[in-house]
């Protein structure tokens, strides 16, 4: 069984509240913090740590902290990305319904390295309670000395204040969070300047995932160097995946980094194989910006390894034949599923969260939705699946903020690789509209060319 | 002495030139001119944070600077991109941009209603000016496309929200021309618009700009609705002495008629600066009241050296932008896949000679004399 750094006591009895947290160990890291380092040597033990953004990018965190602008007299912002709309990604809300305090030291040894002493937890509206949690937890922290005026006797001040978003994926963009904290509507604002820079209220910021900002505390407590021990090469320590679709056991897993794809899948300590005896087709492993995969390319890449559950095997291949880590949404689709309908369902998606500030992505995710529609229904013609290709290909990598990538690279992935599925679906209309295409040949290994 | 302040070298489509730190890709090639010159909808360089938004002025930046002369990967926006020492910027030379500009041109486009022939903008949008230079004859869109519910703006301003592209100046112009803001953006993506919430007029001194501003027909002039296609009107610079603004206009006129009253524009169709240096913005009575001969000062005919449809017609002193596109492109010129004059007989005549009103009669009339 790999090593848990986050979820271990996720479920101990009480331990949403500071009682049972501090009897189990927690805040500890703060008072090691706090009395032992300075907050350049908190910043060097994350970046020993290789610990990489989890909120989708994976940029390594320790290099984003020394990025952040000091300026004299300039107050300097921590805010922690709660927003999690990614569709299939539900790990950060587990982590702070089941274990709040977790967070709130994780951000308290972050806001010290930083020198933030306002700091802020970004919520998606939607999670109403889990803000109510949280607030009862940044309360007991207060209560109990680790939240305020010199903080343990060492003269940090640092205050965290929860607030919600009103449901809007694109707030979830760095610089949208910020625009919204600020009150104003959540567009993406134009880079540069950077939020390491000009971020809140103009001041320099530091935007986290909730789960790296959790990672804080196990780097701190352990020391960098045994944190990068977990893993494999630059994917370091562990990671939250938040599994869903066809398979036997949904829920959030804290895996180490040194799986397989296989063995998350197939095992009985994560997801238990596919749901009712079904077969794998597809996935896409990392939240639905990320390109799907058909189950033969999923496990083996081209090269014909085995494909590991890390940021480098993941993407191993490029977009060709390989997708992301993301955000930790694995998203698991049985030979019974439809990858043009899901393609279509995602298209929807981007569509109606597009903040709609820059003309590709406002009315590129529209066109594509209506022509994934419009094929699902059999009523698509061969040039549709072009023009689809052509769209998609005409927003990425044109747009203000990655949710213009986000959009386009599902369709791309899913004609890139399904094409035989979406001609199947112009070619067979009257039958695309009462059965599926099936699981084809998307699991039959792959031929791995032989280098010369 | 004062210090020599170093300039800065950028290179766009292989003309080179010096430019001061700070100016972004757009204004240096705003100051080659010509063809070079990135189209830009959004950005409107008399209003702060303007831009970055349409993308039609994206370029591709081969070099990023002599520093570090690695090419940025993605395309940028030219408006709010600064030039470094170095830099070299290919806009009209690149694949890759046109590619990228004909796809923001049929982003704009899709759900445009093409109502060009019964909109006041015609003749002077950008919008017209950039599908004739990017646009396909055919739309590859068959579906039906987005409208909006009417919204009323007041007496003066006409709203058809229907053909706005969301660039937001009118937004920032509101914000930071007139003293007070009634209206933005609700709602998001496709579904996006602009609005009062509320319905509520948009009357104080200097709201009408917002109709300068406007590339499209989104925001017209009510007092000039219907009443004549620009192209039959002709500009003259005139003024007047007015307590609210400079009182230098632009008056667009049909015989002795005075049809519409506008700021005056520069070639890039932005409110010109006025002779104290200052930005032209003129106030709403200036543009709505003052519709009489002998409420003004008449200086002369305007010299129309816009990029636009309209100087395609015959103005008085036409200031044609100078051509660069055949320097840099080998003599290729892949701007007007039409020439205009083949199909409209309003570009036939010479409008200077017309006395008293234009109609299509007397068109017909001219061009038989001639
Ligand atoms: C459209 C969009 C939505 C995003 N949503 C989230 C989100 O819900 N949670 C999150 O942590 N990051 C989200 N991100 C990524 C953030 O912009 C940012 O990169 C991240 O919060 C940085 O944290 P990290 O370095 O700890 O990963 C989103 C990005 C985009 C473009
Ligand atoms: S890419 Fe989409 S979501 Fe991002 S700024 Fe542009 S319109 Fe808004
Ligand atoms: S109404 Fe005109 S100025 Fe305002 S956002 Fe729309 S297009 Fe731009
Ligand atoms: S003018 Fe630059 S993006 Fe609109």
């Amino acid at each position: 069984m790999g090593r848990k750094l986050l979820l271990e006591k996720a479920h101990v009895e009480g331990i949403r509240h500071y009682d049972v947290y501090r009897r189990e160990g927690g805040y500890r890291s703060v008072e090691k913090v706090l009395k032992t380092m300075s907050p350049e040597a908190v910043v060097e033990e994350v970046k020993k740590s290789g610990l990489r953004g989890r909120g989708g990018a994976g940029f390594p965190t320790g290099m984003k902290w020394s990025f952040l602008a000091k300026p004299e007299g300039v107050p300097r912002y921590l805010v922690v990305n709660a927003d999690e709309s990614e569709p299939g990604t539900f790990k950060d809300r587990y982590l702070m319904e089941f274990i709040p305090h977790l967070l709130i030291e994780g951000m308290i040894c972050a806001s010290y390295a930083l020198g933030s002493n306002t700091s802020y937890i970004y919520i998606r509206g939607e999670y109403w309670w889990v803000k109510e949690i949280l607030e009862v937890a940044v309360q007991e922290a207060r209560n109990a000395g680790f939240l305020g005026k010199n903080i343990l006797g060492s003269g940090f001040d640092c205050d965290i204040f929860v607030q919600p978003g009103a449901g809007a994926y694109i707030c979830g963009e760095e610089t949208a969070l910020i625009e919204s904290l600020e009150g104003k509507r959540g567009n993406p604002r134009i880079k540069p300047p950077f939020p390491a820079v000009k971020g809140l209220w103009g001041c320099p910021t530091v935007v986290n995932n909730v789960e790296s900002i959790a990672a804080v505390v196990p780097i701190v407590n352990d020391g960098g160097e045994e944190y990068a021990k977990l893993g494999t090469g630059k994917s370091t320590g562990t990671k939250l995946i938040s599994a869903c679709g066809n398979i036997n056991k949904p829920g959030v897993y804290e895996i180490e980094m040194n799986i397989s794809v296989e063995e998350f899948i197939y095992s009985d300590e994560y997801c238990g194989g596919i749901a009712n005896g079904k077969k794998l087709k597809a996935c896409i492993p990392g939240g639905s910006s990320v390109p799907i995969l058909p189950a033969n390319l999923l496990l083996k890449t081209a090269k014909g390894e085995s494909r590991m559950m890390t940021y480098e095997s993941l993407s191993d291949g490029g977009f060709a034949t390989g997708t992301m880590m993301g955000s930790g949404g694995f998203i698991v689709m049985d030979e019974d599923q439809c990858v043009v309908k899901h393609t279509y369902t995602l298209a929807r998606f981007y569509r109606h969260e597009s903040c709609g500030q820059c003309s590709p992505c406002r009315e590129g995710t529209g066109w594509m939705e209506k022509i994934l529609l419009k094929i699902d229904q059999g009523k698509g013609s061969m040039s549709d699946i072009d023009l689809l290709w052509d769209i998609q290909r005409k927003i990425e990598g044109n747009t203000i903020c990655p949710l213009g990538d986000a959009a386009a690279w599902p369709v791309a992935a899913a004609i890139r690789h399904f094409r035989d599925e979406f001609e199947w679906h112009v070619t067979n209309p009257s039958e695309a509209v009462v059965r599926n295409y099936g699981l084809a040949n998307y699991a039959k290994p792959l031929e791995v060319a032989t280098p010369a | 002495m004062a210090e020599e302040k170093k300039l800065f070298k950028v290179t766009i489509d292989n003309i080179t030139i010096d430019v001061e730190p700070g100016t972004s890709i757009l204004n240096a090639a705003r100051q080659i001119g010509g063809d070079v010159t990135p189209p830009a909808m959004c950005y409107y360089s008399k209003l702060k944070d303007s831009g970055g938004k349409c993308r039609t002025c994206l370029v591709e930046v081969a070099a990023g600077s002599t520093a570090d002369p690695r090419p940025m990967p993605k395309l940028v926006a030219s408006c709010r991109t600064n030039v470094m020492d170095g830099m070299v910027v290919k806009n009209i030379t690149s694949d890759r941009v046109t590619d990228a500009r004909n796809g923001v041109v049929e982003f704009l486009l899709i759900n445009h209603p093409l109502d060009c022939p019964i909109c006041d903008q015609a003749g002077e949008c950008h919008l017209q000016d950039l599908s004739y230079e990017h646009g396909k004859g055919a739309s590859r869109y068959e579906f039906k496309r987005r409208t909006f519910d009417k919204h009323e703006l007041g007496p003066y301003i006409q709203l058809h929200m229907t053909r706005c592209i969301l660039c937001y100046r009118c937004v920032y112009t509101a914000d930071q021309v007139s003293n007070e803001r009634r209206h933005g953006i609700l709602s998001r993506g496709d579904h996006a618009e602009i609005a009062t919430y509320i319905e509520k007029s948009l009357d104080n001194d200097f709201i009408g700009n917002v109709i300068d501003v406007c590339p499209v027909g989104a925001l017209t002039d009510k007092t000039f609705r219907f009443k004549n296609r620009v192209w039959f009107t002709k500009p003259v610079d005139a003024h007047c002495k007015c307590d609210k603004c400079s009182g230098e206009v632009q008056l667009w006129m049909r015989g002795d008629e005075v049809l519409r009253v506008t700021a005056r524009k520069d070639e890039w169709g932005e409110v010109k600066d006025t002779t104290k240096g200052e930005p032209g913005w003129i106030c709403n009575t200036c543009r709505f009241e003052r519709k009489k001969i002998s409420d003004w000062v008449i200086e002369g005919p305007t010299q129309v050296n816009r990029h636009s449809v309209i100087s395609q017609g015959h103005y008085v002193g036409v200031k044609k932008p100078h051509e660069t596109i055949a320097k840099v492109m080998g003599g290729r010129d892949p701007k007007l896949l039409m020439n205009i004059k083949d199909v409209s007989e309003v570009n036939q005549v010479e409008l200077s000679e017309l006395k008293g009103p234009a109609t299509s009669e007397s068109f017909k009339q001219l061009k038989k004399g001639n």
